[in-house]
């Protein structure tokens, strides 16, 4: 287990569900005969869910702040119809329409943010308020019409990279978007060592980080073989691509600013964080606000994957994202949560729906597994979390491992319980 | 107690294990009917734990050994078992809806006034006024709880556990959140109880009491029974117990410090603070004091005189509505309107309550350690891991923090730890003057030691230490020079070496009549 962890690094809660979703996928390639893991469908699944997923982010930072989000479909759905009808009836060229929706989602989230920061209702209340609010402004606007989108909107939600260059049987705009990422992870993975060396610490053994960038290595590399491989014309999906930006972006904000530290601290503990001198009221707004930015995102690369914007936008949406996050592991009570986690969690919930529907699973039963799915998993991670143990994986691992070697350091240590007398 | 009253509990050779850690180990206890049986020993040695194995909270078949109560062996299966048996467990954090009256509060299980789940509210109402009676109580059964003193809702819970017909009540520190008076009145009531037969276990810190009231005393020291003492009331002194606790005879509770005094640096002039919900009710009175350099000042008052209060408004008006004073720092005046600024005038405050004000439970230590210093590790709004790896590394070494590595989780650690790690929270902020509220409550006496020495160190740094506490031997042997609250005012100043404890307890309760009621008067 330790060699493992040595190996994968981070921490081994996030695991149960990476090693789930992997099973998960393997599942469906064998149930549907090899078509899961088909460059045409890897591509479906990032062009189909990369809103929700992007949603999810969002939704992390203000499920760890301990507050809810319900608006994000209806903030979808009003800068839907604002870029679409700013580009039809204003004539904007589509990338000021792009920054016009963009615009308006940040509003749109200061003024719940404002609600919740400086006037104190619950975010809960706030959002509930505005998902009625706002879906009411979208009817309002747009009187529920089927607005087109111009070329490159569609792109945006529905596009591939270019081809170039010799014709290499691969699409060479993913062959070296995987060639980038495979070196920029063998760089940061020396770098980091290097720093820690020279800051006094003890880094892992030599294997352990030729191990890992192995691993890291192939598995970009399949990636990259699975996206690039894919018929003329196609590649990594645009889509993809503004997610993984995304991703990157967000997870150095919550792991390495202090606003991200000042997010978990005040999920964590508000009252401590206020006189640890974090200002709630700036945090509380800040992730409702982006909360709603990236609702905006979502609803422009959508609208550009359906052509249109239409009268179903963004109904449901937010559930579908708080969904991946409880999935992936964050805790109800805020203070918990990852941006890793939720992007498994979204993946989870996106392979497995993408899945049913590739064998043949009416939106019936497809709907009930769903919902089960969210309830076990997040029951799971709750029962765990009593027994004190950090994954489902890890306890079998734990039971595998040999005795009296590598005791834990968690083990060593009373727990709170035993300690408080 | 006499030999040949009848024993109402046995507990024999009771073990738990926790995963990794033996919790108790060989742990017997026997209790007489009638007698207030008293549980002592350091934080961690096992007394909670050992309640719980009683109360079924740890059910039967999770520990070893034998329980015999009511003259048979019992093997409760949860806390509902325990409760049909007679038993009674009421804990620190009490369990009464603050919204419900103390009717619906006594009466939320139904028991003898209801019949097949339908409670008849005028019989519960009569009854009611005379469980109250029992413990004591002059209250309206129909006030809502949450307007009742701390004080009084722990006698209610005394109450809605004779409303089950208790026969044997276990208190798990029933007076830690109770001023000297509320407290006094407790053990009055354990004691009129007592002469009526009813049976009780006191899990207590404060050794005053113990030696007052108990009838026998159990210490428990990491897990196992020391030993059993057997007292007529008041032979039993402090020092015995203590001696049992920790298995030494404490020389001296607190380090020994050669004060190094500079010039004043800091001073408070006629602060006013009005309370944040009652507008008008003012907690802090025209409050004035100063801080000198390498000086370690104390504030000595009860709970809610308005000490915490006070220095919550000071640590960037964190606490109610500002109402005038002025803050000089190095003789000019600062405006210090939020904890940012606060911290960035070199004021750092650890509050008494660490699980609910100091820590985020879920954060490791390294996170905690930096977290109030955090610009310090920071350019941009970036932090600099190595920075703040290297940063926690050095506190922990520093101060001592007992731990695997920094990257283990707060919530882990016993209260001593925690305490240190809120400390090399704000030592990191490298502060002038450091505000410490109750820094040794509810920590055992071997890290208080260590807690005391490191209020020394700040002090010898040259920073200035306000210390808030309740216990009067703790500030007598610590603090320089004491200052005296009473309901938000300061009603006295002086020198540590011109206070004894009866002259700080009087300026503390502003009256010249408490040495005549023996229980509040704290000498030790």
């Amino acid at each position: 287990m330790k060699a493992i962890q040595q190996v994968l690094g981070g921490n081994l809660r996030q695991y149960g569900m990476f090693v789930a979703l992997i099973l998960l996928i393997l599942f469906f390639q064998v149930v549907s005969h090899g078509v899961m893991l088909t460059p045409a469908n890897a591509q479906n699944i990032i062009n189909g869910y990369s809103y929700v997923l992007i949603l999810a982010i969002g939704m992390l930072f203000v499920i760890i702040t301990g507050q809810i989000d319900l608006a994000p479909g209806s903030v979808a759905a009003v800068v839907g119809i604002c870029v679409a009808l700013s580009i039809l009836n204003w004539h904007f060229p589509w990338w000021a329409g792009v920054l016009f929706g963009l615009l308006v989602g940040i509003a749109i989230g200061c003024w719940q943010g404002s609600w919740l920061a400086f006037v104190g209702v619950p975010g809960f209340i706030t959002t509930l308020a505005g998902q009625i609010l706002f879906r009411g402004l979208y009817l309002h606007i747009g009187k529920a019409a089927s607005i087109p989108v111009p070329e490159q909107i569609r792109y945006i939600g529905n596009g591939f990279l270019p081809e170039w260059g010799p014709r290499t049987g691969f699409n060479n705009s993913t062959l070296l978007l995987g060639l980038v990422a495979i070196a920029a992870v063998v760089t940061l993975e020396l770098r980091r060592r290097g720093r820690t060396v020279r800051s006094g610490g003890t880094p892992a053994p030599v294997w352990a980080l030729v191990a890992r960038l192995v691993v890291m290595a192939v598995a970009l590399g399949y990636l990259t073989y699975l996206f690039g491989s894919g018929r003329y014309g196609t590649s990594f999906p645009v889509t993809g691509c503004i997610l993984v930006v995304l991703v990157l972006v967000y997870n150095f904000i919550a792991r390495r600013t202090t606003i991200g530290r000042g997010v978990y601290a005040v999920g964590g503990n508000r009252a401590a964080a206020a006189l640890t001198g974090v200002n709630t009221k700036k945090v509380y707004f800040l992730a409702m606000a982006n909360m709603s930015f990236l609702a905006a995102v979502a609803s422009i690369m959508f609208i550009g994957r359906s052509t249109s914007t239409g009268p179903g936008d963004g109904i449901g949406w937010e559930l579908d994202a708080i969904a991946a996050v409880f999935i992936g592991g964050a805790a109800v009570s805020g203070g918990v949560g990852t941006v890793f986690g939720s992007l498994i969690g979204g993946l989870f919930m996106a392979v497995l729906n993408s899945g049913m529907y590739l064998v043949g699973v009416g939106s019936d039963w497809s709907q009930i597994i769903r919902g089960l799915v969210l309830l076990v998993a997040v029951a799971f991670d709750l029962y765990n979390k009593t027994q004190g143990r950090p994954s489902i994986t890890a306890a079998i691992l734990r039971g595998l491992r040999i005795k009296g070697r590598g005791e834990t350091k968690e083990a060593e240590l009373p727990r709170a319980e035993v300690t408080q007398s | 107690m006499n030999d040949d009253v009848p024993v109402i509990l046995e507990m024999k050779s009771i073990t738990k294990e926790f995963p990794g850690v033996r919790a108790l180990d060989d742990v017997t206890m026997t209790v007489r009917r009638g007698e207030i049986h008293a549980i002592c020993g350091e934080n961690g040695a096992g007394k909670s734990t050992l309640m719980k194995v009683l109360s079924g909270v740890h059910p039967h078949g999770s520990y070893e050994g034998t329980i015999v109560y009511d003259g048979q062996e019992v093997s409760f299966a949860n806390i509902r078992a325990s409760e049909k048996a007679g038993i009674a467990i009421i804990h620190q954090e009490l369990a009464l809806i603050p919204e419900l009256s103390v009717t619906e509060n006594l009466f939320i299980g139904g028991n003898e006034v209801a019949s097949r789940g339908v409670i008849d509210w005028i019989a519960a109402r009569q009854r009611a006024i005379e469980l109250l009676e029992h413990v004591g109580l002059d209250v309206d059964p129909d006030t809502a709880i949450k307007n009742l003193g701390v004080g009084q809702q722990q006698l209610i819970e005394i109450a809605k556990a004779l409303a089950k017909d208790v026969q044997l009540l276990i208190l798990d520190e029933p007076t830690s959140a109770l001023n000297e008076e509320d407290a006094a009145h407790l053990l009055g009531i354990l004691r009129q109880l007592r002469s009526r037969g009813l049976t009780s276990i006191m899990i207590s810190h404060k050794l005053n009491e113990i030696a007052a009231i108990a009838d026998s005393i159990t210490i428990i020291r990491d897990g196992k029974t020391v030993e059993t003492l057997s007292v007529a009331e008041g032979s039993v002194t402090e020092d015995r117990m203590i001696r049992g606790m920790v298995g030494r005879t404490l020389e001296s509770r607190f380090p020994h410090h050669t004060p190094n005094i500079g010039e004043t640096f800091f001073e408070v002039r006629d602060w006013v603070v009005e309370h944040p919900q009652s507008p008008g009710r003012l907690v802090a009175k025209n409050s004035s004091f100063y801080v000198r350099r390498g000086e370690i000042v104390g504030f000595a008052g009860l709970m809610g005189a308005g000490r915490t209060e006070l220095a919550r408004s000071i640590f960037g008006r964190s606490y109610g509505v500002w109402r005038g004073g002025q803050i000089f720092i190095d003789g000019e005046e600062v405006s210090i309107p939020s904890v940012p600024s606060a911290i960035a005038h070199g004021i750092s405050y650890v509050p008494e309550d660490r699980k609910t004000l100091g820590l985020n439970l879920l954060d490791t230590i390294k996170a905690t350690i930096v977290s109030a210093g955090i610009g310090r590790i920071s350019k941009r709004g970036v932090i600099d891991e190595q920075a703040e790896i290297a940063a926690s590394e050095q506190y922990r070494k520093a101060m001592r923090i007992k731990a695997g590595s920094i990257d283990v989780g707060v919530s882990t650690l016993s209260g001593g730890n925690q305490q240190k790690v809120v400390l090399s929270k704000w030592m990191f902020t490298e502060p002038r003057l450091a505000i410490l509220d109750e820094p040794t409550r509810g920590i055992d006496v071997g890290a208080k030691y260590e807690i005391y020495g490191l209020i020394n160190e700040l002090a010898d740094q040259g920073k200035g230490v306000v210390m808030i506490s309740s216990e009067l031997p703790e500030l007598l042997g610590v603090c320089d020079r004491i200052y005296t609250v009473f309901e938000g005012q300061i009603t006295g100043e002086a020198e540590t070496k011109d206070w004894t404890p009866e002259t700080l307890m009087r300026q503390m309760t502003d009256t010249a009549t408490t040495d005549t009621n023996p229980t509040t008067n704290v000498t030790r």
